[in-house]
């Protein structure tokens, strides 16, 4: 990162993906080439975008480090600068401050069977992670993913959705709030379809990101599945400013989630002030 | 040079010129109305040092508002072009007359800004060309509780030069080299023979001064986290801020832009915890939804999580503006006695 940590990189679009309604894909290139070529980060780390005039706005990079021709960072559509996001076309130049933050522990995941569970947009941080993960298969044991939304539309990463689907090496559990025509998968919130489920937790990681009440709920199944409090690990979001843990908003207690986070496990989260 | 020196009262607005001809930018307290505020020295009126600054002097270091990079926004071909440009460097600031209170306020900053990674660049540029001249407190005000939390009136935390006001003048001791710098050429006598005088008022200070809770007591975190004790200590609390604003070790900032046509700024600005909107999410989710869960973290920020971070210091000087002109009389030092007292 440069020395000035405020001073966002250069960056074009290349490529704007529709998502759903109201969610986009943002596939972005640093404009200087060593750069790009030198830019590394881990799974689980988050940049802040810029579009100048309007602001600044934290997103998980959701393209995984062992695929990089492009950063990928995926937005809903919500406020001012996320609409602005959306505004974006194809050559249009934006500022990047990337990586900050901390990332998935994957190195202590290693052969064990990871279970993903995602709502929404949430589904955007353990993407990183999946592909990474899929990219280093031999090295995990089963992977399965247990993915919810509002309606079929408002599913995240289809085109994903469809590969994981197909592949023999993942099980992919899909979910709706409420039934919706020609939906032949299953209905019911998130939490409430993983008791269903009953996931063995022996031997098993979960990580989840969603919504904050998804989360909440999410949490509680987990431990009541038996989950240990070091192997249920989260991501979490915050109004951010700063990025760098000094302008003071994003914090849980004494940890800032844009420096000391986004990623924990249960295990730290339960010693913080419960401010999810 | 380092010792103890006299600078006598008529050569004080000499000294200050020629602090001014050596390049700095010299701040001191002026009394405008009936408010003390930090302001440029403007080559002939005196100080005015009889009361604490209304407003620390942390406006000169971390500005209510600054720019931190320009933008320029054009459209070739229909695409959407950026160029930035940097601030210019700032020049070697004097600040003159703070309180230890207020010298303790940057140190505090300068675990954040300077000490942790990555460093602000703008604070640190300033910080580092920043010279700070203190005075002992010669009175205390009702709402003071420096020595609750470990400071003292002529606490030397953050200060190169600390002076105490005596009839004859000031008594100076100088403290580091940036002080030794500033004071060279400067028409100093010794000061040996006033020591005895400026500990008697020292001590005089201190016994005038409240203290409230001990520093090495400890805040008892059952209470700490208990909504009803919230609820009950800050019902009257209505979300103004002025506390934070006030406040020499708050630091908390919002980003923003602000363009007109093609060329804009991105600019920082002060921001309090205490606000709705400072956790709010596009979303519409808040996770500090109401002023007992923004209090609450306001003083577990001072008292715990930042000693946690830093060392275990304390982000509160006991310098008490924010209980002198809470609009509402919530007295955090009186919260923190309780917090600390209950058992």
């Amino acid at each position: 990162m440069k020395r000035n940590p405020y001073l966002p990189e250069l960056a074009t679009v290349i490529e704007v993906v529709e998502e759903t309604p109201n969610i986009k894909s943002l596939r972005v290139v640093f404009n200087d080439k060593e750069v790009m070529e030198q830019f590394s980060f881990e799974p689980g780390q988050v940049g802040q975008i810029s579009v100048f005039g309007y602001g600044e706005a934290t997103f998980v990079i959701n393209s995984p480090p062992t695929r990089k021709d492009y950063l990928q960072f995926t937005v809903m559509k919500v406020g001012e600068v996320t609409t602005a996001i959306h505004e974006l076309k194809a050559g249009d130049e934006v500022g990047v401050r990337a990586p900050l933050g901390n990332f998935f522990p994957y190195e202590r995941m290693k052969g064990r069977d990871i279970l993903f569970i995602g709502g929404g947009i949430g589904l955007a941080p353990l993407r990183t992670l999946i592909l990474f993960m899929l990219d280093n298969r031999s090295q995990y044991g089963d992977i399965t993913i247990l993915y919810g939304a509002r309606t079929p539309p408002d599913l995240c990463f289809k085109s994903d959705l469809e590969e994981w689907a197909r592949r023999e090496d993942v099980k992919l559990i899909l979910t709706v709030d409420n039934p919706y025509p020609g939906w032949v998968g299953r209905v019911g919130l998130v939490p409430n379809v993983l008791r269903e489920l009953e996931p063995k937790a022996e031997g098993k990681v979960a990580i989840t990101c969603g919504p904050p009440i998804m989360i909440k709920f999410t949490l509680k199944a987990l431990l009541d599945l038996g989950f240990r409090e070091e192997d249920i690990v989260t991501t979490l979001e915050r109004r951010m400013k700063c990025g760098v843990g000094l302008c003071g908003r994003c914090n849980i207690g004494p940890k800032y989630v844009c420096k000391d986070g986004p990623v924990f496990s249960y295990a730290e989260l339960k010693g913080l002030p419960f401010e999810l | 040079m380092r010792g103890r020196f006299l600078l006598r009262k008529e050569r004080l607005g000499e000294a200050l010129r020629s602090f001014q001809a050596k390049g700095y930018a010299v701040f001191l307290p002026y009394l405008e109305g009936e408010t003390v505020l930090f302001l440029p020295y403007d080559g002939r009126r005196e100080p005015f040092l009889e009361w604490p600054s209304t407003l620390p002097p942390k406006s000169i270091l971390f500005p209510q508002s600054e720019t931190l990079f320009y933008f320029h926004r054009t459209k070739k071909d229909g695409k959407v072009r950026v160029e930035l440009e940097e601030v210019a460097p700032s020049q070697q600031i004097l600040i003159f007359g703070s309180r230890p209170c207020d010298a303790k306020g940057f140190s505090t900053f300068d675990k954040v800004f300077v000490g942790d990674h990555p460093k602000d660049p703008y604070y640190m540029e300033r910080r580092l060309k920043t010279t700070i001249f203190s005075l002992t407190c010669p009175f205390p005000t009702p709402s003071c509780f420096c020595l609750s939390v470990g400071l003292e009136p002529d606490g030397k935390e953050g200060s190169d030069i600390i002076a105490t006001q005596i009839d004859e003048g000031l008594y100076v001791e100088i403290l580091t080299e940036k002080g030794e710098r500033l004071m060279e050429g400067i028409n100093l006598e010794d000061g040996a023979s006033f020591e005895g005088e400026v500990q008697m008022r020292i001590e005089r200070t201190k016994r005038l001064i409240r203290r409230p809770f001990d520093p090495k007591d400890r805040i008892q975190v059952g209470i700490f986290e208990q909504e009803e004790f919230w609820k009950e200590a800050v019902s009257k609390c209505i979300s103004c801020g002025l506390c934070t604003y006030l406040c020499p070790t708050c630091y908390c900032f919002n980003i923003t832009d602000e363009a007109a046509l093609d060329r804009g700024e991105r600019i920082r600005s002060w921001d309090s915890c205490m606000f709705y909107h400072y956790t709010l999410e596009a979303s519409g989710h808040n996770p500090r939804p109401t002023k007992f869960d923004r209090f609450k973290n306001r003083v577990g920020h001072k008292f715990l999580f930042f000693p946690e971070r830093y060392e275990g210091s304390i982000s509160c000087t006991g310098c008490g503006r924010c209980v002198r002109f809470c609009p509402v009389s919530v007295d955090i030092a009186e919260i923190v006695r309780r917090l600390k007292e209950a058992r």
